[in-house]
């Protein structure tokens, strides 16, 4: 993986844009716009945030909720709207004991506050000025900064092709099930793949099961088409097993950004 | 001027006397690790006691289990401000294991598989509660919670409560550990609300 | 050691707390560990958060790189472990 791999010379960067931004990172209040459940456990919360620049594809914030008492908790999560002025989307998905996603998927109503720092994390972005096909790794709610990065694809003026590889446990579990749809049907370079890990569609040829190494396209020609790009996002032990595959399938570590939230 | 996130629910909890200022007590056992979690088998697992000469006397798995052992119920307090009331282990205290070494020691400065280490005053190993131990709620002592055997020392953070412990250097002088370098306090009285270092 | 993913993430969660400290965004930035010379990015390295600190590893060979508590208002950093850092300032 790109982990260890020993280049010298300094890292690569996508150092313009609000990822560059200098000077100290402070807390933005955000209150809550509007809100939309996405699955049983994951939901997208539309954030009004005065003060908010933007941000790249692919980016996190820091969340803090502070309570009456004055006990607050922190979490990061990654946003899931293209950069805008003054708003955020996040998609967050419920976590079994999770107080700070039981709060936002589950109690938090509009017109709610809380507080926000970012953007935050300048490695694991996409932005249009990045040519050459991309491919998207996510697993579970890791395809959320995915999202941000299709949508961008689809705004922006990029002709960049996207395949998205989308693993989930079950249909149901399946995040933004009917945007996919449509962007895999009206934009021939935008190609969406989903696997289903423990049980899939009556229909499915695949058998369920964790990601494999067919499941995987092999890299593009280089020449033609550019250097590849890859990003993984979700839990650590699905980002580590999905690098290995890409290796063995013949991506370059150095082509294959990750992101890790945890198990 | 923080904003409050109306019906998040902060604590609670609080009024009981069991639980010190600014903690909130917790029904499950958070795993807190600063590293991958170490795999030892008690086979394997030995706790070096070194004195104040430099001589080192070795603990085995086998001698542990020769040691007096004690069944007992403790609270414990993490400095990430959780509590857990009544918590049970089995262990050997650690002055069983010290034995007539401690005598002339101010301070041990505790040793981990895996690099942790953590500083106490002597006399909170010996003349205070405070045990190896190697059995939770009856069972065996998991490797996330730091078996095969850990230190367990109740009446301080729990950061003092070493994970994985494999050593045990007597010191006169008060060698800060591995969070007590980053700005922790040396002590970590959780009544007294000694997180940081001043407190 | 055996390889548990329990409670460790990467670089990027850390994102926050160096951005504190940093004037601009460092999980680009490359950090050598100074115990097995191995190069990776700040993103890239194991990162534990669950603690009453943030420890970032060395990927390849688990070495601390850095250790970073927020005592109060402020940031300790220790970076003892690593070698060097290059930071882009473009």
């Amino acid at each position: 993986m790109s982990a260890t791999e020993r280049a010298e010379g300094a890292a690569k960067t996508e150092s313009s844009g609000p990822a560059s931004r200098r000077g100290p990172i402070r807390w933005l209040p955000a209150r809550l716009r509007a809100a939309r459940m996405e699955t049983r456990l994951a939901r997208t919360l539309v954030l009004d945030v005065p003060g908010w620049s933007g941000h790249a594809p692919g980016q996190h914030v820091d969340v803090r909720l502070t309570a009456e008492d004055g006990y607050t908790a922190q979490r990061s999560y990654s946003v899931a709207s293209p950069s805008a002025q003054d708003q955020v989307e996040l998609t967050v998905q419920r976590v079994q004991g999770g107080e700070v996603s039981t709060y936002l998927t589950e109690i938090m109503l509009p017109g709610d506050q809380l507080e926000i720092r970012g953007p935050l994390g300048g490695w694991f972005q996409w932005t249009a000025r990045i040519r050459g096909p991309v491919l998207l790794v996510g697993g579970g709610s890791g395809v959320v900064p995915l999202m941000a990065m299709l949508r961008e694809r689809v705004r922006s003026d990029s002709s960049s092709p996207f395949r998205l590889i989308y693993s989930a446990r079950t249909p149901d579990h399946i995040i933004y099930t009917s945007e996919l749809h449509q962007m895999g049907q009206t934009h021939p370079d935008i190609q969406i793949s989903r696997l289903y890990t423990r049980s899939g569609l009556p229909d499915d040829t695949r058998e369920p099961g964790r990601l494999r190494i067919e499941d995987l396209p092999p890299p593009g020609n280089e020449i033609t088409e550019g250097p590849s790009r890859v990003y993984v996002c979700g839990p650590t032990g699905f980002v580590e097993h999905a690098a290995r595959l890409l290796v063995d399938r013949g991506y370059r570590s150095s082509d294959i950004r990750t992101e890790r939230f945890g198990s | 001027m923080s904003v409050i996130s109306r019906g998040f629910g902060g604590r609670g909890d609080n009024d009981d006397a069991r639980i010190p200022p600014g903690q909130h007590e917790t029904y499950d056992f958070p795993v807190l690790s600063a590293g991958p979690t170490p795999a030892v088998s008690r086979e394997e697992w030995g706790l070096d006691v070194t004195d104040l000469d430099g001589a080192v006397t070795r603990w085995g798995w086998p001698d542990l289990m020769r040691a007096p052992s004690e069944e007992f119920t403790v609270d414990i307090h993490c400095v990430t401000t959780w509590s857990k009331l009544d918590t049970s282990w089995r262990g050997v205290r650690v002055r069983d294991v010290l034995g007539d070494l401690a005598t002339e020691a101010e301070y041990a400065l505790v040793r981990c598989y895996g690099g942790y280490t953590t500083n106490l005053p002597i006399g909170d190993l010996v003349d205070r509660d405070a045990w190896i131990a190697y059995e939770y709620e009856g069972d065996d002592l998991e490797s996330a919670h730091g078996g095969p055997a850990r230190l367990l020392v109740p009446h301080l953070y729990l950061w003092k409560s070493a994970k994985w412990i494999n050593g045990i250097e007597l010191h006169l002088d008060d060698e800060p550990g591995f969070w007590e370098t980053l700005g922790y306090h040396e002590y970590g009285d959780p009544w007294l609300e000694q997180r940081y270092v001043g407190d | 050691m055996h390889e548990d993913n329990d409670h460790r993430v990467d670089g990027n969660a850390a994102a926050g707390i160096l951005r504190e400290v940093f004037a601009s965004d460092v999980t680009t930035a490359r950090v050598v560990c100074g115990h097995c010379t191995a190069g990776t990015s700040v993103a890239e390295t194991k990162t534990y958060l669950a603690g009453p600190g943030s420890i970032l590893r060395c990927p390849g060979c688990d070495a601390i790189l850095a250790r970073i508590t927020k005592i109060r208002d402020t940031v300790w950093l220790d970076l003892s472990g690593s070698a060097s850092w290059q930071i882009h300032t473009g």
